[in-house]
């Protein structure tokens, strides 16, 4: 039985760790804002044309 | 047919072509060519023609204010080396287009370090190197791709309701972690039924359960207490005391039980009942953060104005211009305070303050006030008066607006004191029973009364139905600031509306054409003419014009009277169009009823120097207005009409609204206010809906005000409520809706008393086990809220039936 105090403390400790990255996701202001992220993940990055032309060049010249 | 704008969709009168894409105007197709030289064409492919129109909007002197290190500095949240962060205001963020090019900034302007938007707040955070953009260049390239901020010097009161959010949510995410472990670790305790089986283990468990239960208590649950103890040290029993004595009374039980050995207490229930309760009112608070309800009149100021210092331009604060400055006002800039006008050319804009929507013409000397805008070209003005104590802003030094609305106590306060007597009228009857029967009963079934019985599921039923409903009514467009608002809407019998720009339509407005039927040739001539005049009303006549005759004429000499008229030699045509005094004045006969008609918005019109006819400006009414207002009158509503214009329309007024309605003209601001007042005085509650800057103090005055708007929000003076002007037509339906809110919160304030009924039958008798405790406190919980989402959702069906 005893061990059970162990696994308690354990998943309370592991239940600890969750709310702690609430919190500091809060304080991160991670949910300051819960659509905008939503929108940007839709966004190409955009390369610029001399750069496309630089990583063509580049695994040739090796 | 007309062909859309490539940029921002708009009709194209004049079409302007760029290899294969059509554009409204120069300003659109300049933006258009900034992004592809940028490669930021991709803007285009996210939405469909999304810009915004340019036309006319960009001025880029009107940002020289941004060059003064004391207002940029104010602006300028946080500096450190040559970085610089900024945050901005931009109401026309509208979609996934806006947030790709305002986060795209940087490949236009290198000085640009980031950009990131803030979609719901319309907020923008631009950190930018100094060295290489200055704030005034920052704003400028803004503005050019249409997204102008709306800049006001507001301090860091959104840094403050930022942090409180926070705590909110700390509380709620510490709340939530006690509650579900506390629950979880409560499991054997419900489910063993000697304390035999568990052994050490029990008390190990208990022990935990305690230690997790304080921080509910001390942290989570301080808002109530704090409440509470304010509340009653004002003599006043509020929601939260009856609340705040559940949650301690529970608490002490449990250590007593717990110290004592005789049992584990009702922790779950008490911190299960804080987390739920906090949800409530996060849920209910979460409201529109894009909005500003608390503006006076220095959000509608220009943060800065160009004074002449001998001969020189220097920019300087608004706050610091003093008496007996000359002031350069350019095209389309406000009057910062009440001046007397220096220079010729001045036409001034007062829709925003008196409501009157054609241009005046003022002469060198004579006043000009604060709030108007100029519509001619540049002209110097000296100012009389400071600017806190012009004609408009003075309305904000009266008492009236200086004190807070009174919110008015909610209809649940003095239930939940009812509810409170009765519930200690239990506890000391069942109380008084146990003493009889077995004195040993006495404290358990007391304290079960107290722990059962908390007003909570009231508090519950409360916050969720009005987040909800606040949220159907935003839906509908009609943005509230609060849940008060929903309260005081219930109360209101009597409705006055306010009329240019909230039954009528600011943007819209149509000419109509009376007189003798001009000929093709004669149109030619006249739009020709009109076209060279930069009045407002000449350009409206010119785009009235265009729709029936596309040719232009050449005209052998134009003379131009600022404010007056025109008079013109076109194509053999003589040509005078102008005000009815300055067609008499240039000898020409009219008719009567013309004649009569000196004020208001008229054009007249002569040729050869015969009488033509007239050109009226009529302000068209918003969609399904009539229906509407009948329908109010029905629901019993008063109405009630006050408009700053002259009462030009009283009989088309009369005819649209019927005979009984109170209409009253040529109103001031401050006898809008004093209107609200006396119907107040007479036991009326009133709701003032209104636009402009004139409006405010009657939307300040009046127990609910409602703000009604046409552009993105841009301004809309201090009110209670935000209305988008083309939803005016249901206001009828969105008021009855925020009525069933009362409804609602009733109907389930009785299911959550048959709750209460059972936990007392089992509170009474002294039986109420912890385990009866945790299996009623979520099931009543969570019903109440399921039932307030589904009766606010079957009551929204009317509005929902409108989008």
């Amino acid at each position: 039985m005893s061990v059970f105090i162990l696994l308690i403390v354990v998943s309370v400790f592991v239940a600890g760790g969750f709310l702690l990255a609430f919190l500091w996701s809060v304080k991160t202001g991670q949910m300051d804002d819960d659509y905008t992220p939503s929108v940007r993940i839709l966004f190409e990055d955009s390369v610029k044309v001399d750069q496309k032309e630089e990583l063509k060049i580049l695994p040739s010249s090796k | 047919m007309s062909i859309a704008c490539y940029h921002c969709g708009a009709d194209c009168l004049e079409t302007i072509q760029l290899e294969d894409k059509s554009f409204c105007c120069d300003g659109c197709k300049m933006v258009f060519k900034l992004l592809d030289e940028n490669g930021l064409c991709q803007y285009y492919d996210l939405s469909d023609m999304p810009g915004l129109t340019a036309k006319g909007h960009f001025v880029s002197e009107k940002y020289n204010y941004l060059d003064n290190t004391a207002i940029s500095e104010q602006l300028i949240q946080f500096k450190l080396g040559e970085q610089a962060h900024v945050v901005f205001y931009l109401p026309q963020i509208h979609c996934v287009s806006c947030v790709w090019l305002l986060e795209n900034l940087h490949k236009i302007n290198a000085g640009i370090i980031q950009s990131k938007t803030h979609f719901e707040k319309k907020e923008i955070k631009i950190v930018f190197n100094t060295s290489l953009i200055s704030l005034k260049q920052v704003v400028q390239l803004l503005a050019f791709v249409g997204y102008e901020p709306v800049i006001h010097l507001g301090g860091n009161d959104w840094l403050k309701k930022k942090n409180v959010n926070k705590k909110q949510l700390y509380k709620i995410g510490i709340a939530g972690f006690c509650f579900s472990n506390i629950m979880m670790l409560s499991f054997p305790e419900y489910l063993s039924n000697n304390a035999v089986e568990l052994g050490p283990l029990r008390h190990f468990i208990i022990y935990i359960n305690l230690l997790l239960s304080l921080p509910v208590l001390f942290y989570s649950a301080s808002g109530f207490f704090i409440s509470a103890y304010t509340g009653l040290r004002q003599k006043w029993l509020n929601i939260d005391a009856p609340i705040a004595l559940a949650i301690a009374v529970t608490f002490s039980r449990s250590v007593y039980e717990i110290l004592s050995q005789t049992g584990a207490g009702y922790l779950d229930s008490m911190s299960g009942i804080v987390f739920f309760m906090l949800i409530g009112r996060w849920f209910q608070d979460k409201s529109y953060d894009s909005f500003a309800f608390d503006r006076d009149y220095h959000s509608f100021f220009p943060l800065g104005v160009t004074v002449l210092e001998e001969g020189k331009e220097v920019n300087k604060a608004l706050s610091s211009l003093i008496k007996g400055e000359m002031v350069l006002l350019r095209t389309d800039e406000m009057i910062p305070a009440d001046a007397v006008l220096l220079t010729e050319g001045a036409l001034i804009d007062y829709s925003f303050v008196t409501g009157e929507n054609a241009p005046i013409a003022v002469a060198i000397g004579e006043m000009v006030y604060a709030g108007g805008i100029q519509k001619g070209r540049s002209i110097q003005l000296e100012v009389l008066k400071p600017v806190g104590q012009s004609y408009i802003t003075e309305l904000w030094n009266s008492p009236v607006l200086k004190t807070e609305k009174n919110i008015e106590k909610s209809f649940v306060h003095p239930w939940s004191q009812y509810f409170t007597i009765i519930l200690f009228l239990i506890a000391i009857t069942s109380g008084i029973y146990w003493s009889i029967y077995d004195s040993h009963k006495i404290l358990p079934a007391v304290t079960a009364v107290l722990i059962v019985a908390c007003p909570c599921s009231l508090l519950l039923t409360v916050s969720f139905t009005y987040g909800n409903v606040l949220r159907w009514l935003g839906r509908g467009k009609l943005y509230c600031k609060n849940a008060s608002v929903i309260e005081a809407m219930h109360k209101i019998d009597t409705i006055v509306f306010d009329k240019t720009g909230t039954l009528t339509n600011h943007d819209e407005t149509h000419l109509e054409y009376t007189g003798t039927a001009l000929t093709v040739k004669e149109m030619v001539a006249v739009k020709s003419v009109t076209r060279e005049s930069l009045h407002p009303l000449s350009k409206m006549i010119t785009q009235f014009l265009r729709l029936q005759v596309s040719d232009l004429a050449e005209f052998q000499q134009i003379e131009n009277f600022i404010g007056k008229g025109t008079k013109a030699y076109c194509d053999g045509f003589e040509i005078i169009i102008g005000s009815a005094s300055f067609l008499m004045s240039n000898g020409i006969v009219m008719e009567d009823s013309v004649e009569k008609n000196i004020e208001g918005s008229l054009v007249c019109l002569a040729i050869d120097g015969l009488y033509k006819g007239c050109f009226k400006i009529n302000h068209s009414y918003r969609n399904e207005i009539e229906p509407m207002m009948k329908a109010l009158q029905a629901m019993g509503y008063e109405l009630h009409l006050l408009s700053g214009d002259h009462p030009t329309e009283k009989v088309h007024l009369v005819q649209l609204l019927g005979n009984e309605m109170p209409m009253l003209f040529e109103q001031s601001p401050a006898d809008k206010l004093n209107y609200i007042e006396t119907l107040q005085n007479k036991g009326h509650r009133v709701m003032m809906v209104g636009d402009g800057l004139n409006d405010a103090g009657a939307l300040q005055k009046s127990n609910v005000g409602i703000a009604v708007t046409d552009q993105t929000h841009l301004f809309t003076p201090a009110s209670d409520a935000i209305l988008e002007g083309g939803q005016m037509y249901i206001l009828k339906n969105l008021i009855d809706y925020a009525k069933k809110a009362k409804l609602i919160i009733i109907f389930i304030f009785i299911l959550s008393i048959l709750y209460n009924i059972i936990g007392m039958y089992f509170a009474t008798s002294a039986r109420l086990s912890p385990m009866v405790a945790a299996i009623l406190m979520p099931i009543s919980s969570i019903s109440i809220v399921a039932l307030s989402a589904l009766l606010s959702y079957l009551f929204s069906s009317k509005l929902r039936a409108y989008n």
